[in-house]
């Protein structure tokens, strides 16, 4: 059930009105009833996955914390040795279960893919067939949400949940379950199992965001699509500036794409009074990429950060490395080394976590390269800084390291569009060997599935979207439009409401306007 | 406390640590400086700041973080 589907309004609809129509202490019952049965609609055999999931983590956290409450009971050095131990190992018994799940369904085919490649090379004529494997929806956000509760547990950051259902629902809550963000139970259990009262504002509230999220997906992301699959599945037609014209329609793509779905996420939880973190900060606002990778995909960033980089880094054979590398290699680099090895593992598997694929992981290994090629230049952009004081201000300076950033993740994001690694650097090339600019603006644009009509609804949504980041700076959109006079909001917030009815894509072969007729 | 300073001035030179605070939640320290910091302590202290310690009341301030070292050398 795609979140821009007529059943997913309806499911909302039934949803929200019983939400607010049964006791408050049950609302939160409810929400794990619609959270199996919108899982189940994705598919039945997935919550098989899910409740395994969930039982196994559930488990493990309850007896590591039965350990942690009676530390006191222990003696200091008892603890620190037999019971810490026991906790690892625990530990590492539901690590084990639930990456082994994650890994058989996600990455058994690519495993075998490699080992045929492997054995090709080897000049071996026997080949192992692909797996027909089951790959449940959203299962890499659900097993990294359930394992950051796991960690945080482990390390006595939060207490165990004593309630088996009311752990299943942080699992397995609905907006959040396909696409994240990846929440910490910390956070979450605030607002998810306590009783909520209606309240018209702030469902008013929610309710924009999600039409917001809808305008990004249907009228922008939606659109946009048939151009950028246009160019990557033709790379021999389309080399030179349309690798270019690609990069730049993928990269609103995504956006669109991605935001608008958190949007949504973010909005249905608002509806029903839940807190849901931003997982987006004006992400093509940064000015490195190392500060993109703090306001894109928040959650996920700081997941990586918190239980792999952190651990990974501090860890006694890292220690011992740094202090190694420090007399080796001098103070200044052997202080960085190891800081650069934890953080390739954590790009690594960062790439690895978002598909398996080399694109994904060249992709993640990329955006490595960037970030420790410029924290090598540091010193040279300090000396630089030093030698032209006004420059750093500047409102140009600014947009040019803005600019510079943007057109960096758009090559590296080039890695998850063609069909594998080599055609992408052809296709880096043929913007050097191609003469071709002249597509910009001879019409052939419009060769690539998309009207002229397109291009003005896609420019009016841009603009829309750089106007609305711009404003954010200042503080919520929302909350800026919520103080202008009744019929300002009514035009502005119908006025959206009618675009996504008009201009929404409503999928290959529907032609919006005969769509809109018909269902009316 | 003095060893410490120093260690974050070598970090941020701009930043006064002896009176800054929430440095962590204000992103003045990142990352890499934090897994720097724990190294250094290491090295100088021979305290070993596991990745359970690394969350912000403990890296908000250099009195934070002392308090931290000196628990962790009573233990």
């Amino acid at each position: 059930m795609l979140f821009t589907s007529y059943e997913f309004i309806g499911f909302l609809l039934v949803l929200f009105t019983s939400y607010y129509l049964i006791p408050k202490k049950h609302q939160w019952k409810l929400l794990l009833a619609f959270s199996y049965l919108f899982y189940f609609i994705a598919g039945p055999v997935y919550l098989l996955y899910i409740a395994a999931t969930t039982a196994t983590i559930f488990f493990f956290a309850r007896k590591i914390d039965n350990f942690t409450l009676r530390q006191k009971e222990y003696d200091k050095k008892f603890y620190k040795t037999i019971i810490k131990s026991k906790k690892w190992r625990l530990l590492f018994l539901a690590l084990l279960i639930n990456l082994g799940i994650l890994a058989v369904s996600k990455y058994t085919n690519f495993a075998i893919a490699n080992a045929n490649s492997l054995l090709r090379a080897v000049g071996s004529e026997s080949q192992f067939g692909l797996r027909n494997i089951i790959v449940p929806l959203g299962i890499s956000f659900y097993t990294f949400q359930a394992l950051s509760y796991l960690f945080d547990v482990y390390r006595g950051t939060i207490s165990a949940e004593r309630n088996f259902f009311r752990f299943a629902l942080f699992v397995s809550f609905f907006p959040q379950l396909i696409q994240g963000p990846i929440s910490r139970f910390g956070d979450l259990k605030k607002t998810l199992f306590s009783g909520h009262s209606f309240d018209s504002k702030q469902i008013s509230s929610g309710l924009q965001r999600i039409l917001w999220g809808f305008f990004k997906k249907l009228v922008i992301a939606d659109r946009i699509a048939a151009g950028v699959s246009e160019i990557i599945r033709e790379p021999d037609l389309y080399g030179g500036a349309y690798v270019f014209v690609g990069m730049l329609f993928f990269a609103l793509e995504l956006y669109a794409d991605f935001t608008g779905g958190i949007d949504i996420t973010i909005g249905v939880a608002e509806v029903l009074g839940i807190k849901v973190a931003e997982n987006f900060r004006r992400p093509y606002f940064s000015k490195s990429i190392k500060e993109f990778w703090k306001r894109w995909h928040i959650s996920m960033g700081a997941w990586f950060t918190d239980y792999v980089f952190y651990p990974v880094t501090v860890s006694k054979p890292m220690l011992r490395l740094s202090k190694w590398s420090r007399r080796n290699l001098g103070q200044a680099l052997g202080k960085r080394v190891p800081i650069y090895l934890s953080s390739f593992i954590v790009w690594f598997l960062t790439g690895l976590w978002h598909g398996a694929s080399w694109n994904f992981i060249v992709w993640g290994l990329a955006n490595w390269t960037v970030i420790m090629v410029s924290q090598e230049l540091e010193p040279l952009y300090n000396r630089f800084h030093k030698s032209f004081p006004a420059l750093k201000g500047k409102l140009s300076f600014k947009f040019f390291q803005i600019l510079r950033t943007f057109t960096l993740m758009c090559f590296i994001r080039s890695f998850n569009c063609y069909r594998d690694v080599p055609i992408t650097f052809k296709m880096w090339g043929t913007m050097v060997t191609e003469r071709n600019v002249r597509i910009l603006w001879d019409g052939s644009l419009l060769g690539l599935g998309l009207s002229l009509a397109d291009f003005i609804i896609l420019g009016f949504g841009v603009l829309l979207i750089v106007w609305v980041s711009l404003k954010q700076r200042k503080g919520p959109v929302r909350e800026y439009l919520s103080t202008k006079p009744y019929w300002v909001k009514f035009v502005l917030w119908y006025g959206l409401f009618l675009m996504v009815l008009i201009f929404g894509a409503y999928g290959v072969g529907y032609d919006a306007s005969q769509f809109i007729y018909n269902q009316f | 406390m003095n060893e410490l300073l120093e260690i974050l001035a070598e970090l941020h030179e701009d930043v006064d640590f002896s009176t800054a605070e929430a440095i962590f939640d204000n992103k003045i320290i990142d990352s890499f400086d934090v897994v720097t910091i724990i190294a250094e302590v290491h090295d100088r202290f021979d305290v070993a700041i596991s990745a359970e310690y690394i969350i912000p009341e403990n890296f908000n301030s250099a009195k934070a973080l002392w308090a931290l070292i000196e628990k962790l050398i009573k233990e």
